[in-house]
């Protein structure tokens, strides 16, 4: 990554000061925080969107932004997702460095003309003219009862576009520091943040108030193992590690993979984990047909196959739109159980 | 507009012995539009159009050259041959594309206007597309957008009174399509799109109020083209007799007519003009042919970016 080159402006301002003590801080504030800090940086930063501005942002993510950088940058749109992500790309092309907020991923859809046709084709298309430099944040995921038009997780149909880079931070200090890198880069980055990961907190008490520089290149290890990899990303990375755990207590030893980076998959991380461990299980809130564990699991297939012990096991969605009762939804998503019983099948089948 | 013309006329012969491909959406009909309206702008100004797109590069200044070559697919086309017909982009003449999705152009067009907005520059952006895109939702999104947010647009609607096969009264419940645009409260002109000079004129005059500060202007072109909606359309959906009353209306022969009567060019110098065009149309397909194709090696390149950055960068 080229950043300095890249954001190098005329008007840009250096970088925060370093706060005086780092602070416990929830996915939402890590967000906020980082949209706050390139907003800072790079005067041709703005935040468009539904109610990001007044309302604080659906989630409430933008909370105070509008305040502090006025309505030109923290901008509301009215409810047009073509209209406003398409704008979002030309503005990009215009020389601005646009964050799109899209309250959900069912809502995405429709903007996906613009996102595929437009953002993802446009410089190949044009010969490698037109680079879109833009970032789409977006809420996914299900686990609050939002029944079928606000829960699922589409990743999957993002990750499979050429020209894309899709990221999902599955830790606030992911949230923290993966904006930035994203801005910089030339090219469309689409952004998940799974709803049930604003409130969370996961321990970041030592995070640092500046970016970081993981990146957003590379799948991270979570937890170290040596007898099954359980390779996930977003929602579903707190109940791997949870799963993990109850592995342990049966001496079953899961190295855990958060992905990250949806789009290009770091494979190097992925295969080297499996390569040692001999045993994969994909855990992905989409759906199980044609999805993102489809992939992963064939690229483990392709790659690893010789050092497998087992077959690749799959724990996904159930093929339902998901419903609002509680018991319903949460028979449709993976959870930790299910996560824990394909582990054991997987590892219990070397014997 | 001869230029558009003959460029075309040598284009569907092309595609008859199969030397081009693909979809080819001709402008024949139509080329008053494009010529009156892109005399009005300004190098730093922005153009986004659609798949019938040859007449706006051709009149936006890109080389007669680069286009054909794309048509031939060579890698000395303005897009490397990726982007064919429909697809003309251009960096140094801030040319968006060659949109073949219709309406999505638009809020591509409002986006770069609205960076103009942010950034302070006097641009303007204008955005072509057909009567049929006023059906798509992008375009009413877009609309409101750009009133809402009172941005240097000129959205210019060509209406040629057919979606493809579709005659406007069966697409559109109100098909005056200044009305449509007026409830956005944007400024909407109808005006000739056959006649060159009266299509300057009011684009001249939208072109004007844009840059005053008095944001979006729409202007809805009457035109026709006389050639199918594409070459693979065998256009059993039209009157003959109504194409042969839109012909006498040919704004190439209104505009010769008019040259003669106000005595600015003869019979002589017209014709010496059309042997100009035709010898640059002749270079440009001996330039095509003599192309090259991009090697396969490459095919993936600029699906992401080198990690420089691109024109878009350039362009701030």
């Amino acid at each position: 990554m080229s950043g300095a080159r890249a954001l190098a402006h005329p008007k840009s301002r250096p970088g925060p000061p370093p706060e005086a003590a780092a602070r416990p801080m929830t996915y939402r504030e890590a967000m906020r925080e980082a949209i706050r800090e390139a907003m800072i940086r790079d005067d041709r930063v703005f935040l468009m969107g539904e109610d990001v501005g007044r309302y604080g942002g659906g989630f409430g993510v933008s909370l105070g932004l509008l305040e502090e950088f006025g309505e030109a940058r923290i901008r509301d749109t009215p409810l047009s997702e073509s209209g406003f992500v398409g704008a979002g790309i030309g503005a990009a092309l215009g020389g601005m460095r646009p964050i799109v907020e899209i309250m959900t991923v069912n809502f995405s859809l429709l903007a996906l003309d613009q996102i595929l046709n437009s953002a993802a084709t446009m410089l190949h298309m044009s010969g490698g003219q037109f680079n879109v430099p833009l970032v789409i944040r977006m809420t996914t995921g299900g686990g609050r009862q939002l029944a079928a038009q606000h829960s699922h997780s589409l990743e999957g149909f993002y990750a499979h576009i050429p020209g894309l880079r899709v990221l999902a931070p599955a830790t606030v200090a992911d949230a923290r520091s993966m904006l930035w890198p994203a801005l910089e880069s030339p090219d469309p980055v689409i952004i998940f943040e799974h709803g049930s990961l604003y409130n969370s907190s996961d321990g970041a008490g030592d995070l640092p108030s500046g970016p970081t520089t993981a990146g957003i290149e590379h799948a991270a290890v979570r937890r170290a193992g040596d007898d099954i990899t359980l390779v996930t990303h977003g929602g579903s990375l707190r109940l791997c590690l949870e799963a993990a755990e109850v592995l342990a207590a049966e001496q079953i030893s899961a190295e855990v993979i958060d992905l990250r980076v949806l789009r290009p998959i770091d494979d190097a991380t992925l295969l080297t984990s499996v390569s040692r461990t001999h045993r994969a299980v994909v855990v992905d809130e989409g759906w199980r047909s044609v999805g993102l564990s489809a992939e992963v699991a064939a690229r483990i297939g392709e790659e690893c196959f010789y050092d497998l012990d087992a077959p690749v096991a799959r724990v996904a969605a159930l093929e339902a739109p998901i419903a609002y009762a509680r018991h319903l939804e949460q028979a449709t998503l993976p959870n930790v159980d299910r996560i824990v019983a394909a582990a054991r099948a997987t590892v219990g089948s070397r014997e | 507009m001869l230029r558009i013309r003959r460029f075309e006329e040598r284009c569907a012969e092309l595609y008859s012995a199969e030397r081009v491909r693909g979809f080819v959406h001709l402008y024949i009909g139509q080329e008053a539009v494009a010529t009156g309206v892109i005399a009005n702008l300004e190098p730093d100004d922005a153009l986004v159009t659609t798949y019938r797109d040859h007449g706006h590069a051709l009149v936006r200044g890109i080389a007669m050259d680069a286009i054909m070559a794309e048509m031939f697919g060579r890698i000395e086309g303005v897009c490397r041959g990726r982007g064919g017909s429909m697809h003309l982009f251009d960096a140094a003449t801030r040319l968006y594309g060659g949109n073949a999705i219709v309406g999505g152009g638009i809020p591509l067009a409002v986006g770069l206007a609205l960076a103009d907005s942010m950034l302070g520059r006097e641009r303007v952006t204008a955005c072509f597309f057909g009567e049929g895109a006023m059906a798509e939702g992008e375009f009413h999104e877009a609309a409101n957008l750009a009133a809402l947010w009172h941005l240097p647009v000129l959205f210019v609607c060509e209406n040629n009174r057919y979606a493809m096969g579709t005659a406007l009264d069966r697409s559109e419940s109100e098909t005056n399509l200044a009305v449509k645009a007026a409830s956005y409260e944007i400024p909407a002109w109808s005006c000739d799109g056959m006649d060159v000079e009266a299509m300057w004129q009011t684009a001249d005059r939208a072109v004007a109020h844009i840059r005053s500060g008095g944001g979006p202007v729409f202007l809805e072109a009457r035109t026709y083209r006389f050639r199918a909606h594409s070459m693979y359309d065998p256009d059993r959906y039209r009157d003959r007799a109504e194409i042969e009353q839109w012909k006498q209306r040919d704004p190439l022969a209104l505009s010769e007519e008019r040259l003669r009567d106000t005595g600015l060019a003869d019979d002589e110098a017209l014709q010496g003009i059309d042997a100009g065009v035709m010898a640059e149309v002749d270079r440009s397909v001996a330039f095509a042919e003599a192309g090259h194709d991009e090697p396969i090696a490459d095919l993936l390149r600029f699906v992401l970016s080198d990690g420089a950055a691109g024109p878009s960068e350039r362009a701030s």
